[in-house]
């Protein structure tokens, strides 16, 4: 048994907000796969819990009007991999978070929880932050959207309000349109683990391949929250592309991440593979822009597979 | 009546959901997990409490269709589902499915403690291979079994059972 006061189940997204505003010392429960898991450890010991998991309106990817992907917050993991507009238009996110723990818990996990833990490690996070994502947050005043950025405060903790649930994830237009990305996730194992360092890159090129029009580089796990390498990103675009640039491009990311000593690696290692794998997810971002990569580059690399 | 308390002030809910193909409802305590549910209301003891933090697979049940662990999936989220349980596998005579039988074969089974798991996992893997028509190479097969842990470090086995279960099942179907 759980060490739970009361369970308040939400039958609609208002229905959460009202439990939420009636209960305010109530926490969020979306899939549990970290919150049921941290009530196991003690943590939590007689928490009150409102669960959104029966929210079906939350589930799923849709295509809006203008463009815009829109990923329901309580959409499971490995039904954003399977999915056919995310394997259209953004796989690498698909990618990613088949990159999460397990299959049992990519079928439970949620892209909303994943992201709203505020956790720097998070699989899904650096990718929706390469991506340009757009949070959208829904509560007694109404829908608010925010830049998946200024989502992220500090590590922990993240820009929801009381009584306000996440929703949905946004993916506009323009931030997909004409960009390719890869995504490489740096653990111990391959299951079942939680990553050293990830990094997820997305790159426009010129119509001839030749030259990057933008390069989006997002990283988990250099810093407290998930982050940019903005200077990096500067430094590259309008370079052309060879596998030159793309080393001085690694070269620069050290301007832009602050990682840690933890028991998992330390900072310098940190640093280090932050620097390869820009390298590495950037040759491949590169390669399935339909631009080439000189071979000593790839080769010196081992290619692009981690 | 589907929500009470109890004298203790634990809080209870009705909980009614398909279990092996049966019709089932009982009031369940809202701090149980599912395995609880699965294994003190309706005695499906195949339900391992191994890890119960999500980690082992131990307690692996197919939910709709898919795998979660039900250390870690509380029992009133099961209102409405459809759960299989390694129980559900068994045929009306008795008669054991064929992955089981080639976990037997293979030689799969050391200990058994994490094999009611690693079966249910390999059912949702066959039924995808089937629906789909995909022969999984080894290194998929390893991936999507990678949700759970032997002890008994019998994974060798345990991926042949699975892979052999797989090309009869193909070569089943191609040939109807």
């Amino acid at each position: 048994m759980y060490d739970i006061k009361a369970l308040y189940e939400a039958q609609s997204v208002a229905d959460a907000i009202r439990l939420l505003r009636e209960h305010p010392r109530a926490q969020i429960i979306a899939g549990g796969s970290d919150v049921l898991v941290q009530i196991r450890e003690g943590k939590r010991a007689g928490v009150e819990l409102v669960s959104i998991f029966s929210l079906d309106e939350l589930r799923g990817v849709n295509l809006e009007e203008d463009g815009t992907l829109r990923i329901g917050s309580l959409t499971s993991f490995s039904h954003i991999t399977k999915d056919p507009l995310i394997q259209k238009y953004i796989n690498v996110l698909g990618e990613a978070v088949d990159q999460v723990g397990g299959p049992q818990i990519r079928n439970i996990g949620t892209i909303g929880g994943n992201t709203c833990n505020g956790v720097t490690s998070a699989d899904s996070a650096s990718t929706l932050f390469a991506w340009d994502a757009v949070i959208e947050l829904t509560g007694p005043e109404g829908v608010r959207k925010i830049p998946i950025k200024d989502f992220y405060i500090r590590a922990g903790k993240v820009d929801l309000h009381p009584s306000e649930i996440q929703t949905g994830i946004l993916i506009r237009r323009e931030s997909y349109e004409g960009y390719a990305g890869h995504y490489i996730k740096y653990a111990m194992r391959n299951a079942m683990d939680i990553a050293t360092l990830g990094c997820s890159i997305n790159v426009k090129l010129s119509d001839d391949k030749k030259k990057f029009v933008d390069i989006r580089i997002a990283y988990g796990v250099a810093g407290p929250v998930p982050m940019r390498a903005v200077h990096a990103e500067a430094y590259g675009k309008g370079l052309p592309v060879s596998g030159e640039t793309i080393r001085k491009i690694g070269d620069t990311v050290s301007e832009d991440i602050m990682p840690r000593d933890s028991w998992r690696a330390s900072r310098a290692f940190r640093e280090h593979i932050s620097k390869v794998l820009c390298q590495r997810a950037l040759t491949e971002a590169v390669r399935r822009a339909g631009g080439t990569v000189p071979d000593d580059l790839s080769g010196e690399m081992g290619g692009a597979a981690l | 009546m589907t929500e009470k308390r109890t004298s203790e002030n634990h809080q209870y809910k009705l909980v009614r959901c398909r279990i092996n193909g049966a019709e089932r409802e009982t009031m369940v305590d809202v701090r149980a997990s599912l395995t609880d549910m699965l294994r003190n209301d309706y005695s499906l003891t195949s339900v391992k409490k191994g890890c119960e933090v999500g980690e082992c697979g131990a307690c692996n049940v197919l939910i709709d269709g898919e795998c979660f662990n039900s250390c870690i999936y509380l029992a009133v989220w099961a209102d409405g589902k459809d759960i299989l349980t390694l129980e559900g596998l068994m045929g009306p005579d008795g008669k054991l499915s064929d992955i089981q039988q080639a976990f037997i074969d293979e030689a799969a089974v050391q200990c058994g403690f994490c094999t009611p798991g690693v079966i249910m996992s390999a059912v949702e893997i066959l039924e995808n291979a089937e629906k789909t028509g995909r022969e999984y190479t080894r290194g998929e097969l390893r991936k999507l079994l990678s949700g759970h842990l032997c002890r008994c470090t019998g994974y060798e086995n345990i991926l042949n059972a699975v892979e052999k279960t797989m090309k009869k099942r193909l070569a089943k179907k191609a040939g109807k």
